[in-house]
Formats: structure tokens, sequence, C-alpha cells
């Protein structure tokens, strides 16, 4: 066999080194509470609350994305207008800012000092310190993801297929429902999760607009500040591993839509 | 069937300008022309698939230039196919009919008609991913006929398959046209295609019709250089004319009879011009000597470019003939043609 190239080396290194960087940790995360702790942790109402008030609002930010992001994705992957690109940018902006600028830029529009905080408080909507709250920011950071990943998905699919089905008779809501919608809904779930995965890892924002009801990686920043880190291991063990197994039953949905079609 | 007047559209840095096209009922309608003229888009156009910036399409009788395309009664069939990937073949084909008030034992008829049409019975279940080209091309046509549209849109249908399909596609197509009330309008690029399955056609160039008439008057009868050079009549030269004697760039043509007023070219086929290494003593009056300035390889034949008086003239030759004359660059040749054979325009 040839020998191979330094160049092969470098690139292999690297890959093993970047590999150690991302598994080591969180190997080393997952295994150091003991069974008995990881019990323990699991029966505590606290720890139980906060997961799946976590795993239901990233859900729930999902969801409002779907409904609300998918037209927009239909917009930015089928037309072309002018401001195209201004738009894209704003769709990116979330990504780019800083997590508790988020969370304040989100209270400024909800306080009472505005008319939007007005009009909500009026209407009896409270943002600071709900779950109301927590929605809207994990919303906010985790719509470019489901949009970027539908516009993906919907550029990938051919006008013509679409065009044919008009001439067929179909009118453009028929089309989008029998041919779109389910030649992206591979995409769909893809962006449903990057948009849940980036939402259910939301802190910085979250503990700005509601440090109370307690999403799990707020308690676990508690239990890290009050108990020190073997106190807070337990609970980041049963979010990591819950949002794991949740994302592989969704990414096995997928993969079995995405062989039958 | 369709008719559009003064029709102009914009698309980005492309414009159609002046579109007048008129296909009767039930006619097989070809819409010729090089890449980039523009057929795509006319066909689109009348699809509804584009907007027009001015003039108008109608579709039989009706003014449809507003009409979505669900309205128009237009089928259309593209060159990918454009199947429904997630849907069987039973599924496409049955696709349109819920948009239409068709009765459940016509449709059924009908899908009996254009399954044996097409032989698709063992493919009914199957997905389009796993069909061939030429079975793709006939399941798009049947799903496009299935609603028996007013008009059928054919967007270059046998460019993207093998010579073999071709022939088959080309051959459902004849069938689908005489047993269908449907008016096939097809765009292409290759004018042999249209020769083979037109009435009537349109030649495009560049946003513009060149020429519109029968397929046999377009072959004969081209109304510009581009023209003829699109249906393959490689020789034109501008002419004077002296009674039964034309004259090009130094060489004097005896025609059968005068040409109509106005002529300002004179063209022939390449295929029409024979080629010998003496001078011929044959009715063919027209005979001259020239030089071979290039042989150029097209697979199946040979093209040489022959040069008199400053004029290239092109012929085309078999294989064997260039072996059995021994042509070669450089060589002195005899070239002849029969005064029948010159086309005037």
């Amino acid at each position: 066999m040839k020998a191979k190239e330094p160049f092969f080396w470098v690139n292999i290194s690297c890959g093993i080194m970047i590999m150690a960087f991302i598994v080591l940790p969180l190997m080393e995360m997952l295994t150091a509470p003991s069974f008995s702790m990881i019990k323990e942790t699991i029966r505590d109402k606290d720890v139980l609350r906060s997961i799946w008030l976590s795993i239901y609002t990233a859900g729930l930010a999902a969801i409002i994305a779907f409904v609300f992001g998918t037209p927009l994705a239909y917009v930015l992957a089928r037309t072309q207008f002018a401001g195209k690109r201004l738009i894209e940018s704003i769709v990116d902006l979330p990504i780019v800012i800083p997590h508790p600028v988020v969370g304040i830029a989100i209270l400024s529009v909800a306080g009472k000092n505005h008319w939007i905080g007005q009009i909500l408080s009026d209407l009896g909507i409270r943002i600071m310190g709900s779950v109301t709250g927590i929605v809207i920011v994990l919303t906010f950071v985790g719509l470019p993801f489901y949009i970027n990943a539908v516009k993906n998905g919907f550029e990938n699919i051919s006008p013509r297929l679409e065009n044919v089905s008009r001439s067929l008779g179909a009118s453009m809501f028929s089309t989008f429902f029998r041919i779109t919608f389910p030649l992206a809904r591979r995409s769909m779930l893809i962006g449903i999760i990057m948009c849940s995965a980036r939402a259910i890892s939301e802190f910085g924002a979250v503990v700005v607009v509601a440090y109370h009801p307690m999403i799990a990686p707020v308690m676990i920043y508690e239990r890290f500040e009050a108990y020190g880190l073997r106190y807070s291991q337990p609970v980041a063990v049963w979010l990591v591993t819950v949002c794991l197994v949740l994302f592989l039953v969704l990414r096995i949905l997928t993969l079995r839509t995405g062989k039958s079609s | 069937m369709i008719e559009t007047d003064r029709l102009h559209i914009h698309l980005g840095d492309f414009r159609l300008r002046d579109i007048n096209v008129s296909v009767e009922e039930n006619e097989f309608f070809v819409l010729m022309g090089p890449t980039g003229a523009g057929k795509t888009v006319l066909l689109e156009a009348i699809a509804g698939l584009i907007n027009v910036q001015n003039g108008s399409i109608r579709i039989g009788g009706r003014d449809v230039t507003a009409f979505p395309p669900e309205k128009r009664g237009v089928g259309i069939v593209y060159q990918d196919y454009s199947l429904f990937p997630h849907m069987t073949v039973r599924e496409n084909i049955t696709f349109g009919l819920r948009y239409h008030r068709i009765k459940k034992a016509v449709a059924r008829e009908r899908l009996h008609r254009l399954v044996a049409d097409l032989n698709l019975d063992p493919l009914l279940n199957r997905l389009p991913t796993n069909l061939s080209g030429g079975e793709n091309q006939r399941v798009a046509l049947a799903r496009a006929l299935m609603i028996e549209p007013l008009v059928l849109l054919l967007d270059e249908p046998l460019s993207a398959l093998d010579p073999r399909f071709r022939e088959e596609i080309r051959g459902s197509l004849k069938t689908l046209h005489k047993n269908t009330q449907t008016t096939f309008l097809m765009v292409t690029h290759d004018f042999a295609e249209a020769l083979s399955l037109a009435e009537r056609a349109a030649v495009m160039n560049d946003g513009c019709i060149e020429q519109t008439g029968s397929v046999e008057d377009i072959f004969r009868k081209p109304v510009s250089t581009f023209v003829a050079d699109f249906v393959g009549m490689k020789n034109f030269f501008t002419v004077t004319f002296a009674g039964k004697q034309a004259r090009i760039n130094g060489l004097e043509i005896d025609i059968a009879e005068p040409p109509p007023d106005g002529c300002t070219y004179l063209a022939i086929r390449p295929e029409d011009i024979v080629l010998s290494t003496e001078r011929l003593h044959s009715s063919m009056r027209n005979s001259f000597p020239g030089t071979i300035s290039a042989l150029i390889d097209q697979g199946l034949y040979y093209e040489v470019w022959v040069e008199s008086a400053g004029n290239l003239f092109k012929a085309t030759i078999t294989k064997r003939s260039l072996i059995e004359l021994g042509l070669r660059e450089g060589m002195n040749i005899h070239f002849s043609f029969k005064a029948t054979a010159l086309h005037f325009f």
C-alpha cells in the first residue's frame, strides 16, 4: 500500500482532536454522578418539573416556528424580490445576537413603557417570569434554524412539479398540500429538531426573562452556584438523556418517511 | 385553438417581443429554435406560469391572459418528466381527476385506454424513481391527457431520452395525437423532430418569431438566413439575377426558372451537392471546380467544405464515399447540383 502523505495525517489528527474535545467532557459529565444519585435526582419533583417545562416550551416554540415560519420559508425559497437579502439577514439575526441581549430586547418591548407591553398587560398576558415569556424567547432564538432548514427543503423541490400540478387543475393551496408539503416533510422535521434543540439549550435569554418558572438549564445553573458541580451534574445527565432520546426518535421517524417517499 | 396577439414578456434580462402565434384545433404544432430563443418561456406563458406584460393569449376562443394555470385547460409535459416522486404511477395519472367533473365510468374508461395506448399496465403500482426515462415520459403523457386538456404543451419531451426510447415516445405522440381531440404544441430545438411529427411550425430566434408556416414550407422556403441555417440549409449566398442566371460572387449559376421578385438570397442544402474528382457529364448543368478547405467528421457522415471563387460551399458525404474518392484537405475537386435544388428567399 502506498504510504500516506503528511497532509493525510494532519487531517486525521485534527479530526481525532476534535472528536476528543467534544466527546470527553460529555462522557465525563455523564459518568461522574453515581447511579444512586441519578436515581434520587429523578425522584425530585422540582427536577422533573423543570425538565418537563424545558421540553414542552421548546416543543411549543418549534410548533410556532412550524406554523408561522413555513410560509415565510416558502416565499424565500420560491420568489425573487428586491430586499430578499435583507429579509434573510433579519431571519438570521437571532443567531448572532448575544443571548442575554435577546432577553433584554424582548423585555423592552413587553415592558409597561412600551405600547405592546401595555396591550399585553391589558389582556392579562404576563411575559416576565412566565411560561409565555419562556416560549416567546425560545421561539425567537429557534426560528432561524427552522426557517433555514425548511427553505433549503423547498428549494430542492422542482417548481416544475408545482407547475404540472396547477396545469392539472389544482389551485395553489391544493398544490402546496398535495405536492410541496409532502415532499418537504423531511426538511420540516429536520427544521423542528434543529429549532427545538436550539430552544432547549437556551439559557442566557431565558434567565433574563424568566428565572422562575425554572427551565432545566436555569436549574442546573442554580444548583451549580448554590451546591457545586456534584449536585448540578445529575440534572444535566437527565436533561441530556431525555433530549437525546427525543431527537433520536424524531430522527428515526424522518429517516423512515424519507425512505418511503 | 391557441392564439397569441402581440405578446410581450419580460423575464429578468430576457424578453419576448411581439409574438403572434396561431394554432388550429387538433393540430400538431411545433415551436422550434436554438437554446435560449425563448421557446420554453412562451410555452410557460401559454400555460399561465409566467406573467405577460403586454398582449393577449386566447385558448379555445376564451381570453385566458388573466387566468391562473388551473383554469386554462392546458396540460404540460416537461423534458425532465416532473412526475410526483411521492406518488405511484396510478396516483400520478389520476392526480388531476378530482379537479374536473368527470364521471367515474368515463374516468375509468379513459384510464384503461391511456394505459393500453402507452403500455403502462405493469407500472401502475410503482414509484417513478424506479422507472426508465421512456417509461417516465409515458406516465407524464398519460397524466396530462387524463383530464383531456384543450391543449397539450410539450417542452422538449424527447430530448432527455436515449435514442431507442426517443423513437418509442415519438411513436406514442403520433398515436395519442390521432386518438385524442387535444391540440399539441411541442417545443424543440431539433428540426428533424418537427419534420417527423408536426403539420405546422414556427421558428423562434432571440425572443422573436422568425417564420410560421407548414413544416414543409419552412423546410423548402426559409424566409431568412437564420431559418435557412436552422433547417440545415447550410449554403446561402447573396445573389443577383439576370434572366435564368444567378450570379454569386464570380460564379454564374443556371436556374430552372426566374425566382419570385425581391429575392436576395440563394440557398442549397449540403446533401444536394454532389462531389466528384472529374467534371461530371450529366444533366446537372451547374458544376464548378473548387478546393477542399476542410473535412469535418460528423459521426455518421462527413461535412466537406469546398472553396470556389471566394465562396464556401458545404457538402455532406458518407464516410464510404469519402474514402472511395480519396478526399483530403487542399485537394482540387468538382461539385455539382441541380437547378431544382436551389432555393431563393
